[in-house]
């Protein structure tokens, strides 16, 4: 059973490196607006998310996921999905 | 009008990127996107500002532009059949002459079907969008070529990126796909930024394992890949597993559109279905009557194709020899990017060979992958050796001249 707090830890830890202009990360924290990431980099963080959870976020979920506990809800969600 | 913007200017979005490309035109340089061509000499050759100057960034592999009976045949064309069309492909739009390029195509590919759209972009916004609905899945390169992932955002499917050219990343993100859903891998087989070529028999084989179609873009393969030229599919032997063959006349062939080539028996429904095929006016019948012309001299043209492979060779040895860093080890495609540091280093040596009388394509973030700068060239087949030593000697003193570091001589 993977619960939402220890989704939510991961995936700060996979954010960490990628954010280059050391902001603050909390739930609210939004990739685009707050830290600034490109595209490229977005998506290079949602492979990361894919494989350690072995789950599929596809590109066309990106636009309705703009802060840190939003990615944290869906993860959470696609990883009970998946039973 | 300029006097009454409304408080939320909808343009303001962008002020990020006027602020950037301000601040590059200040440092004194040409703007990288605003060449204006005011005599073309040849496939090689143009005045700009006028200065004579080599092109070696027009993807005019071939160089049928100026080809005698790829012009007669436009010629001919715009006189018996006027300017344009006025229609889209099903309704008005649909002249002898756009039957006679697909049937150009059919014989070229050897395959059933051809469909020929306005542009190569519409081409793969139109597969892409149409092949693959709600509820489907699109798996593609995560390098692709902008008019691929526009399709993706149209198409309503769920879109799954895999690492650029990587095969076991494929195959790790098609596993946790449902069996039972359609799913479409798209394929380029040269990938147009750093000019590498995809390993198509192992992607392919690991898309077919998995229950998906196939479709290649073939844009810049097109002409002198595989015995036939069809493209780096052929060359590499996946014919019988592509479903779906996308291409351009905007490279190899020497004009403007799109198409799609197929031998699957219900491709003719997407003439109806595919909007940015029904939903656009149709070609002038002079572009598809010099389209269908080049074609069929491709067909042929081994000569030419090797002279390509030659100037290809000589260029990429060349810059290699005198320290630039390249976008691949080996001359892989047609396409040869030279790497660079940084944006004010690139936009600077980028000027400086326009000022030495060289035109190369400057590439940035984000239509580059990872972030890199590039200065990119690709080669015409009638590039003669003097006009690629001449670049040589120019890329050298634009290096100096730039403070640009350059490698130990390999």
């Amino acid at each position: 059973m993977t619960d939402r707090a220890s989704v939510y830890a991961r995936i700060i830890e996979l954010i960490e490196p990628l954010n280059s202009k050391k902001v603050p990360l909390t739930e609210a924290t939004t990739f685009a607006g707050d830290m600034e990431m490109d595209s490229l980099t977005v998506m290079d963080l949602v492979a990361s998310m894919e494989d350690e959870w072995d789950i599929m976020i596809p590109l066309n979920m990106l636009p309705d996921l703009e802060t840190i506990g939003q990615v944290a809800d869906a993860v959470t969600g696609l990883v009970a999905k998946k039973g | 009008m300029t006097a009454n913007l409304p408080k939320c200017d909808l343009l303001a979005k962008y002020d990020p990127l006027i602020a950037e490309h301000a601040g590059l035109l200040s440092t004194g340089i040409r703007d990288p996107f605003g060449i204006v061509m005011e005599k073309v000499i040849s496939p090689t050759e143009a005045i700009i500002k006028g200065k004579h100057t080599i092109l070696l960034g027009t993807y005019n592999y071939m160089g049928m532009t100026f080809d005698p009976d790829v012009v007669a045949a436009g010629q001919a064309a715009i006189r018996d059949f006027g300017a344009g069309t006025t229609g889209s492909r099903v309704l008005n739009g649909t002249y002898q002459t756009h039957k006679e390029c697909e049937d150009a195509l059919k014989d070229f590919y050897g395959m059933s079907h051809a469909m020929v759209f306005s542009t190569g972009y519409q081409a793969n916004l139109g597969m892409v969008s149409t092949l693959a609905g709600k509820g489907d899945f699109i798996i593609l390169d995560a390098d692709s070529h902008a008019s691929i992932y526009d399709g993706c955002k149209m198409s309503n499917a769920d879109i799954v990126r895999f690492r650029h050219n990587d095969a076991a990343d494929l195959e790790k993100r098609l596993k946790r796909l449902p069996e039972g859903a359609g799913k479409l891998v798209v394929l380029e087989g040269v990938y147009s930024m750093l000019g590498d070529i995809a390993p198509l028999p192992e992607l392919v084989k690991i898309a077919k394992a998995h229950g998906c179609m196939v479709l290649v873009d073939e844009a810049h393969g097109m002409g002198f890949f595989g015995e036939h030229g069809r493209g780096v599919y052929e060359e590499q032997g996946v014919a019988d597993d592509v479903d779906f063959v996308v291409g351009t006349f905007s490279k190899s062939v020497g004009t403007v559109g799109g198409f799609c080539v197929s031998n699957h028996p219900k491709f003719e429904i997407l003439r109806l279905v595919c909007r940015p095929y029904t939903f656009t006016a149709s070609l002038p019948p002079a572009v598809v009557a010099c389209a269908a012309t080049s074609i069929r001299k491709l067909m042929t043209a081994t000569d030419k194709r090797a002279r390509l492979w030659e100037a290809t060779r000589r260029l990429h040895g060349g810059l290699k020899s005198r320290g630039f860093r390249l976008a691949t080890e080996t001359p892989e495609s047609a396409i040869v990017s030279v790497l660079m540091p940084d944006q004010e280093t690139t936009a600077l040596m980028w000027s400086t060979l326009i000022e030495l009388g060289v035109y190369v394509n400057m590439s940035r973030p984000p239509a580059t992958p990872a972030g890199v700068f590039l200065l990119r060239c690709s080669i015409c087949a009638l590039h003669s050796d003097d006009q690629i030593d001449t670049v040589l000697g120019r890329f050298a003193e634009a290096a100096e001249r730039c403070g640009l570091a350059l490698g130990q001589a390999a």
